[in-house]
């Protein structure tokens, strides 16, 4: 089922060969492979990135750039289900000193909802029709302590209470189509945050609502993060959101990172053309600008077939600037280019520059 | 897209050139709700409860607001693929608020409509170029050179390849297949396009491109447009007008750069505010953020007077009994409330808060609230001195200050 | 939720009573509208060679020459609160409730349907927990396993199921497991004389009748699984560190057993009215056993009442489920 690289690896031990990680989330050269009838998808092919307690870690792409994935695979939940059954994967996960890849399915259960917990995109979906509010948190409360039913509850209103649902005590009764969005979306933020989790990951947690519940949730995920000190991973396609919660940014493309660093970097000195796609293809509310978008040219790539050497190379303006058409043969690696800043790109480092001064950030 | 109103559509004749394209006034939808064995009508979700407005020959207005607010129940009224329960809608000067299918016939030649979810909207049986050749076949219409060269022809105007016309949906990523809708709706060469979240379901890079063309084509073709949205970033960037809704109403409608720059309804500047802004360094800013309490009340029993005074921090007794109309406060600016932003209060006299706005005001921070009190006192001096002028010279320019249900 | 539940019984009532005039409809005025006069009506309650005095008789004490709305009330009435018949020189009490006499052997309908209800409901009943057993079980593990060997192995056998009529499957069943085999017996004996014989004989019939529907429950299962498996639900209660066989019964089965016991209510209803096909087969002495009964000898009273006792199963076992479902799914209870 799994590639491990590291059979022999137990939880909680650090791996024998390799440097101890040393950080809290610590993604190493993570694959996820699913083999289908069209041929093998690479949804994640190759991902590394840390993540420390009470930091935001932001992850943007577009859709099929292998985000949600990521999430997943960490959760361990892109393993169950049917779709999981013949999943191709490899790397490794380290989440506060155990290694999750080579781990066994009950032993990464243990862990789910325990240390990391997470939200969904759509919060009507998400929670269970015929169950109260109360009792999907209460469940979620009982797999991991062993409690009463009454003492589950009492926890289950106080976090009510504590994501701002009014009447706790009340609503804690109410089934999930009883509830507004936004209220739907803080239960489930409570059923998350129920045992404490250190890692909490927020799959587009406000996409599908309002803008000004959306205003709601980020400050309460915000204030919570500041209660609990969890590290968190928000993933989401509007640079709007990241760029309001977020620590540092990590921009996916076709399975791989192709930017990361800190929120600031990202947007004021990025370095690789797709981010800069992305910023020239938002609308701004905060300024005038220039009469025309600066789109990004073509569609995103088949998974199923990522275009050799650079995955952007089709779609890049640039494609062409390094000579001898290595954009096209070879994979670019993730390169340190600053402090925490890191980039995958083949166009040499005082060319990005000048492009991003010069041609980019005038238009934006 | 246009910084001015002042290019025409293509057919318009010079005449009609100050006159609206489309005019709506006191236009309402209410949906029944009915219960029990007999089906009696126990009340009724007012999704459009009156609303004025009109759309300018070539210009692009922006509709904007919040789920259940009503925009595209609006967008499905001004196309006509809804009857109306009251009000008048006028295309061009005619009125066609209850023109039956025949009498549309004419109409849907000149209204089209885009839809949201390019998946949902496309016959996964029917070819690209049955698709988009629909509209001929519907109307009756031979176009010049036959209907395949002009559906190849529309296929290359929104950057298809004109060798698609045999293929099917199912075969085109989602900004291809708004592109073919897009096609479909221009195919009659329409005067007025009304597209209902055009490009929410695309991805960002994906948006650009889906904006950037619905702007050439606005250009090229001279189309007039409804840009109906949630996003704000987009409607910003695509409208001249915005008309921005609140549970059936249109609480605030005003030129682009006067809308953003200084909200005065007190909705428009929390909705403006609640936008995540794409700026990191801003953060430090967004104590400027006003956050709402609570969710939207329901349509089918909104809120007496003002609707928005159950989540107004600046809510008085007036804004609980009266209804404000949307009058024109600044030229190009409409707005319906008792105590704007940015401007004089209208209702001076009402000082009293409501309770629900003394919790709500718990939510906005200081620093807005005393902003906000500073604008409006400096706006209230700088009128009352014109005012004094107009007075002096008996100009009767400013009467439309004072609200009419004092 | 009571209100629910009067709204829904007050609704069954009615069809009910639709259900009580289109039958009576068809059986009471079909006739006439292909030309039997009162008189020929009449005379099937008599005999052989009925004389005038006896038709006269018998079509003024049965209120054939009534018109159509007295004789539906009458007929009604009699259902409710039982009706006298007076038969010339005797007169017959017929208890409530009354569905009249057989023209055949003039022995009453109702304590005939009384009688034979208890097999009926022998036969429904143990097919029933066979195949909602089975066919539940083959369509979860099905579900979980697509593709595997048992998910294969299980949906062919469900297809030969769906295919194969019951006078085949239940034939070959006798042949093989009575009379050659002899391990069943052949001859029903009610529960209450001998419990292991009446098993016994109804074995192969509860296997039968439980292998058709099974076959049903296991592909409706299998598809409502695969569907719920893919449900955003599913993912949070595996997100929440739930164990993965929870996952599946807990949160999986619960919400893709409500199409199926929708379709339950229904086929226990329907197989209440009479198995028709299968108490023929295996010689069962249950209400399909007097309904072919009747048709063969084209003896309306019984008709009438099988149809109507069926229609009564049906719109009981849909009322149940109806209040079942909003008992399951709290999101039923607000329209």
């Amino acid at each position: 089922m799994t590639e491990l690289t590291k059979t022999g690896a137990a939880v909680g031990e650090p791996s024998s060969g390799g440097e101890v990680p040393r950080a809290f989330l610590d993604v190493r050269d993570l694959k996820v492979h699913f083999p289908t009838d069209d041929g093998l998808v690479k949804s994640v092919d190759g991902l590394s990135f840390q993540l420390e307690k009470g930091q935001t870690l932001g992850i943007v792409g577009e859709s099929g750039s292998g985000k949600s994935v990521t999430s997943l695979a960490i959760m361990g939940l892109h393993r169950l289900g049917n779709r999981g059954k013949n999943v191709r994967m490899s790397g490794e996960i380290w989440l506060d000193g155990k290694e999750l890849v080579s781990a066994s399915p009950d032993e990464v259960r243990r862990l789910r909802g325990h240390d990391m917990a997470m939200i969904f995109q759509d919060p009507l979906s998400a929670m269970h029709p015929y169950y109260t509010v109360g009792n999907q948190i209460v469940e979620a409360y009982r797999v991991h302590h062993d409690v009463d039913k009454k003492t589950a509850r009492r926890r289950a209103v106080e976090l009510l209470d504590r994501v701002g649902i009014p009447e706790p005590d009340k609503r804690v009764n109410s089934y999930p189509h009883e509830f507004s969005g936004g209220m739907r979306q803080r239960a489930m933020i409570a059923m998350a945050l129920v045992n404490n989790p250190e890692l909490l990951i927020a799959d587009e947690p406000t996409t599908a609502l309002d803008v000004t519940v959306q205003a709601q949730i980020l400050d309460l995920i915000r204030d919570l993060q500041k209660e609990f000190g969890s590290a968190v991973i928000i993933i989401t396609h509007d640079l709007g959101v990241v760029a309001e919660i977020a620590d540092d940014i990590l921009v996916m493309y076709g399975g791989r990172c192709v930017e990361r660093g800190p929120v600031d970097t990202i947007f004021y000195e990025p370095q690789h053309p797709y981010t800069w796609g992305l910023l020239g293809s938002m609308p701004r509310i905060d300024r005038e600008q220039t009469d025309r978008l600066i789109p990004v040219k073509g569609q995103p790539p088949s998974l199923i077939n990522v275009p050799s050497g650079c995955a952007f190379n089709p779609r890049c303006p640039y494609a062409d600037v390094p000579k001898g058409g290595i954009t096209r043969t070879e994979r670019p690696e993730l390169r340190e280019v600053g402090g925490r800043h890191f980039t995958a790109c083949h166009l040499p480092q005082e060319d990005r520059t000048r492009i991003w001064n010069e041609e980019i950030a005038p238009k934006l | 897209m246009s910084e001015t109103d002042t290019r025409a559509g293509t057919t318009a004749v010079t005449d009609d050139d100050d006159k609206p394209l489309l005019k709506v006034e006191g236009l309402v939808k209410h949906f029944p709700i009915k219960k029990g064995l007999l089906q009696r009508q126990v009340g009724a979700v007012k999704a459009v409860d009156g609303i004025d407005f009109e759309v300018r020959r070539g210009e692009t207005l922006g509709v904007v607001g919040e789920s259940g607010c009503g925009k595209s129940t609006m967008g499905r009224l001004i196309t006509r693929l809804l009857e109306p329960s009251g009000g008048k809608i006028e295309f061009d000067g005619t009125d066609i608020t209850h023109l039956g299918t025949g009498g549309m016939r004419p109409l849907r030649r000149d209204v089209q409509m885009i839809f949201q979810d390019p998946y949902g909207s496309l016959n996964p049986r029917h070819t690209i170029g049955t698709i988009v050749s629909a509209p001929f076949r519907l109307q009756g219409v031979e176009p010049e050179g036959g209907v395949k060269q002009e559906v190849q022809r529309l296929l290359e105007l929104v950057g298809l390849s004109p060798e698609h016309y045999n293929r099917y949906p199912h075969e085109f990523s989602g900004g291809q297949r708004q592109r073919i809708g897009i096609a479909r709706a221009l195919a009659l060469k329409p005067r007025m396009v009304v597209a209902d979240e055009p490009v929410s379901a695309l991805d960002v890079s994906i948006q650009a491109q889906v904006v950037n063309l619905m702007d050439d084509l606005q250009d090229e073709l001279g189309l007039t447009y409804v840009i109906i949205a949630h996003d704000l970033s987009v409607v910003r960037h695509v409208s001249d007008r915005i008309a921005v809704m609140y549970l059936g109403k249109i609480v605030e409608l005003a030129d682009r750069d006067s809308l953003y720059a200084s909200p005065m309804h007190p909705y428009t500047k929390a909705l403006l505010s609640a936008v995540p802004i794409p700026d990191p360094r801003r953060r430090a800013a967004k104590s400027e953020r006003i956050l709402l309490r609570g969710d939207v009340p329901s349509p089918i029993a909104p809120p007496s007077g003002c609707r928005f005074h159950t989540r107004c921090w600046k809510a008085t007794q007036i804004c609980k009994s009266t209804e404000p109309p949307l009058i024109e406060l600044r030229p190009g600016q409409r707005v319906a409330c008792h105590h704007p932003e940015n401007f004089e209060d209208q209702a001076p006299q009402d000082t009293v808060l409501l309770s629900a706005a003394k919790e709500a005001a718990a939510l906005v921070a200081d620093e807005v609230l005393a902003e906000s009190a500073q604008t409006s006192a400096a706006v209230a001096a700088e009128a009352s001195a014109k005012e004094a002028e107009d007075s002096a010279s008996k100009e009767p320019g400013d009467t439309s200050k004072e609200p009419g249900d004092k | 939720m009571i209100s629910y539940i009067i709204r829904r019984a007050i609704a069954a009532v009615i069809l009910l009573l639709v259900v009580t005039a289109v039958t009576f409809g068809i059986f009471f005025l079909l006739p006439r509208l292909a030309g039997q006069s009162p008189d020929q009506l009449a005379a099937q309650y008599i005999g052989k060679n009925p004389s005038p005095e006896d038709i006269l008789a018998v079509k003024q004490n049965l209120g054939l020459d009534k018109p159509v709305y007295e004789q539906y009330w009458e007929f009604i009435k009699g259902i409710v609160s039982g009706a006298t018949y007076n038969l010339g020189p005797t007169t017959a009490k017929c208890e409530m409730p009354c569905f009249g006499y057989s023209f055949k052997n003039h022995i009453e309908v109702w304590p005939q349907l009384v009688d034979r209800l208890p097999v009926t409901i022998s036969l429904a009943a143990g097919a029933a927990v066979l195949w909602l057993l089975s066919g539940v079980a083959a369509g979860v593990i099905s579900a979980l396993k697509p593709g595997s060997f048992f998910d294969r192995a299980a949906m062919g056998v469900a297809l030969a199921g769906v295919s194969l009529p019951m006078f085949f499957t239940g034939q070959l069943a006798l042949l093989v497991f009575s009379y050659q085999l002899d391990i069943f017996g052949r001859t029903y004996v009610p529960f209450t004389e001998n419990p292991s014989q009446w098993a016994n004989t109804l074995f192969l019939p509860w296997c039968s009748l439980a292998l058709l529907y099974s076959a049903i429950y296991a592909r409706l299962t299998r598809s409502g699984m695969l569907e719920t498996m893919n449900e955003d639900f599913i993912r949070t209660a595996r997100a929440k560190g739930l164990k993965e066989r929870k996952v599946v019964v807990k949160h999986g089965l619960r919400a893709a057993l409500t199409p199926i016991v929708t379709v339950f209510g229904m086929d226990i209803g329907l197989l209440l009215g009479g198995a028709v096909i299968t108490e023929s087969v295996f010689s069962l002495p249950g209400i399909g056993q007097y309904a072919v009964q009747a048709i063969t000898d084209n003896d309306l009273p019984p008709i009438l009442g099988v149809t109507l006792l069926a229609a009564f199963f049906v719109v009981l076992c849909n009322l149940v489920v109806d209040v079942l479902y909003a008992t399951v799914d709290p999101r039923v209870r607000l329209s």
